[in-house]
């Protein structure tokens, strides 16, 4: 099993759940998150006092998955997160040592 | 240095471009003029306020024939609603600041406005009318105090009540109960102090802020308002023009903030720290709301127009109209000065510039044609643009700019107005310089007595309770340390 975390534009979520659900992932954790990276901040202007915004918004969504899915996952979030431009964010994926329902208290693959 | 050759070219097209419309506007009218004008030619070239009941007197001397009050409904009912319309700028104003602050004081910044709804509405009862629009006490500096508590603008004749009526030319019947004249004017003084507030926000105690509220709507607000609106005020009498407020209103907040931060300082964290806005839209609303109300700050002051007795006629419509191309014409000057200088369009600035455009119309607003509107409407823009940009440069915090929309705006406006008068009076485009010079000597006047003495009202609050809470509790925020509140839960 494998966590998968991706960090993407705020305006390409929807895309991204819809091609998820396709492919069959059942569950999503999605978050709103700050932060940067090679897309730095940008600058504010109000009536001339400038203001650097460092951090900028993002969506961070967590998959947990079985292993074989994982290849398929990684590959539909970069093709549907993917502008082009900078700032279209990271796949990260972490190893998973159990997962439980709490409802059932089922574990492993059967709890994803 | 590009940036500003532009925006200086820009403002030269439009003066190229709008200048010659002006004249013509100004030739095609000046034939009618005297045709347009009673026949019985009050001399005065400037509001007339004589509240004839309790101040017969008052009138002004060379009046050919004095006529009785007739209570006029159709007047009273445009200026009931106008007062209203007047005190919902201050809720309007106290939004458009709120927004601009950061989230930790939107209540105090609120309370700053609505505060003075409270303060100044009860001053206005006791003694503030009377003070401003009471009869003469010290020559032309300052009323009496025989209508405090509103004395006399109701009596009673064999157990039924008689109104005293307030006429604003004498050798007209037109008349309004003297209580709508007088509560008419309460709003103006409640929005005038509240103003002040912008530049003050998110740092001064709230107990000072009373105080200052009271003592300065007192001390500066009362007497600026007899000087210039009353007829045996001094400024009244040199013939300066203010139609609407633009030196008592406008430039006496505007510098009366600027002198108020001199003790105050400026904001812990300012100018490093991130200040912005916490909520446009609260702004842009308030900006909604200002003009709104504005209608019945400009249009409403035709109660003291030009040999006007109509408090809602033709008068009111040009002070309409032009309250309502300036503002546009200053929303999209700003707009584009913005546009040109840092790139981007901002909401902020077509909110401020709309702001701006209102303050530079108020003291012209049925002074002038609407080509003068239009033009005064997109200098108000760029003249305001840099008179804000002007404390990124110097370093002194006027939180909300009132200095830079308020008093750079007021004083632009009380200029312009000695330029492009030409309706009930004359302007240096039409050849008056001594009217130019007259506005000159009431911004001089008006703006160094309330320069004086808000340093004076700021010195004595900032010695005795302080002006000023702890560094702490300024960095948590007004609304928990002062209300034990906050706006967002």
């Amino acid at each position: 099993m494998k966590l998968i975390e991706a960090i993407i534009k705020p305006f390409k979520l929807d895309e991204v759940k819809d091609a998820l659900n396709e492919i069959g992932i059942t569950g999503i954790t999605v978050s709103e998150v700050k932060g940067f990276g090679r897309q730095k901040g940008h600058t504010e202007l109000y009536r001339g006092a400038e203001y650097v915004v460092d951090f900028i918004p993002k969506i961070k969504l967590e998959i947990a998955v079985a292993d074989e899915l994982v290849a398929k996952v990684v590959e539909t979030i970069e093709n549907t997160a993917k502008t082009g431009r900078i700032g279209d964010g990271k796949i990260f994926i972490l190893p998973m040592e159990e997962a439980i329902r709490i409802r059932t208290g089922e574990k492993g693959g059967e709890a994803i | 240095m590009k940036c500003k050759l532009s925006i200086i070219k820009l403002l030269l097209v439009a003066l190229t471009v709008l200048a010659p419309l002006a004249v013509l506007a100004e030739e095609a009218k000046s034939p009618d003029a005297p045709a347009t004008a009673p026949a019985a030619v009050a001399p005065a070239a400037v509001p007339a306020a004589a509240p004839v009941a309790a101040a017969p007197a008052a009138a002004p001397a060379a009046a050919p024939k004095t006529v009785d009050p007739v209570l006029n409904t159709g007047d009273t009912a445009w200026m009931l609603v106008a007062a209203a319309l007047v005190l919902l700028m201050t809720p309007g104003l106290g939004f458009f600041y709120g927004g601009m602050v950061r989230s930790k004081n939107m209540l105090s910044t609120l309370m700053h406005s609505y505060v003075a709804m409270g303060i100044v509405v009860v001053q206005w009862a006791v003694i503030g009318y009377s003070l401003a629009f009471g009869p003469d006490a010290f020559m032309g500096l300052l009323g009496d105090t025989s209508k405090a508590m509103m004395h006399g603008l109701i009596t009673f004749k064999d157990g039924a009540p008689v109104f005293a009526l307030f006429q604003n030319v004498t050798t007209e019947p037109g008349a309004i109960p003297e209580y709508v004249f007088s509560l008419y004017q309460c709003m103006f003084a409640v929005i005038t102090v509240a103003l002040i507030s912008g530049a003050i926000a998110e740092r001064i105690k709230f107990s000072a802020w009373c105080l200052f509220v009271l003592l300065w709507t007192t001390i500066v607000y009362d007497p600026l308002a007899h000087w210039v609106w009353m007829v045996d005020g001094w400024l009244f009498k040199k013939g300066a023009l203010d139609f609407a407020g633009g030196t008592v209103v406008h430039l006496s907040s505007g510098i009366s903030a600027l002198a108020a931060i001199m003790f105050l300082g400026k904001r812990h964290g300012f100018p490093t720290e991130r200040m912005a806005p916490h909520n446009l839209p609260f702004t842009l609303l308030g900006v909604g709301l200002l003009w709104f109300g504005w209608f019945g700050f400009n249009a409403g002051s035709a109660i003291v127009g030009v040999n006007c007795s109509d408090a809602a006629g033709g008068l009111a419509g040009l002070a309409f109209t032009t309250t309502t191309i300036a503002p546009a014409a200053a929303g999209l000057s700003w707009m584009i000065a913005e546009w040109i200088h840092s790139g981007k369009p901002s909401a902020l600035g077509f909110g401020s510039g709309v702001v701006a455009g209102l303050v530079v119309i108020t003291p012209a607003a049925g002074f002038v044609e609407p080509g003068a509107a239009l033009i005064m409407g997109i200098i108000a823009g760029v003249v305001c643009y840099m008179g804000v940009l002007m404390k990124a440069k110097f370093k002194y915090d006027d939180s909300l700019d009132v200095f830079g929309v308020h008093g750079i705006g007021g004083t632009t406006g009380a200029l312009l107005t000695g330029v492009f008068a030409t309706v009930g009076a004359t302007g240096l485009l039409s050849g008056n310089v001594q009217q130019f010079i007259t506005q000159l000597v009431a911004i001089a006047a008006a703006g160094g007595y309330a320069f004086i003495m808000t340093l004076v009202i700021a010195f004595v609050l900032e010695k005795t309770i302080g002006l000023r809470v702890e560094k702490e509790d300024e960095i948590i925020g007004l609304d928990q340390t002062q209300h034990s509140e906050s706006a967002y839960n």
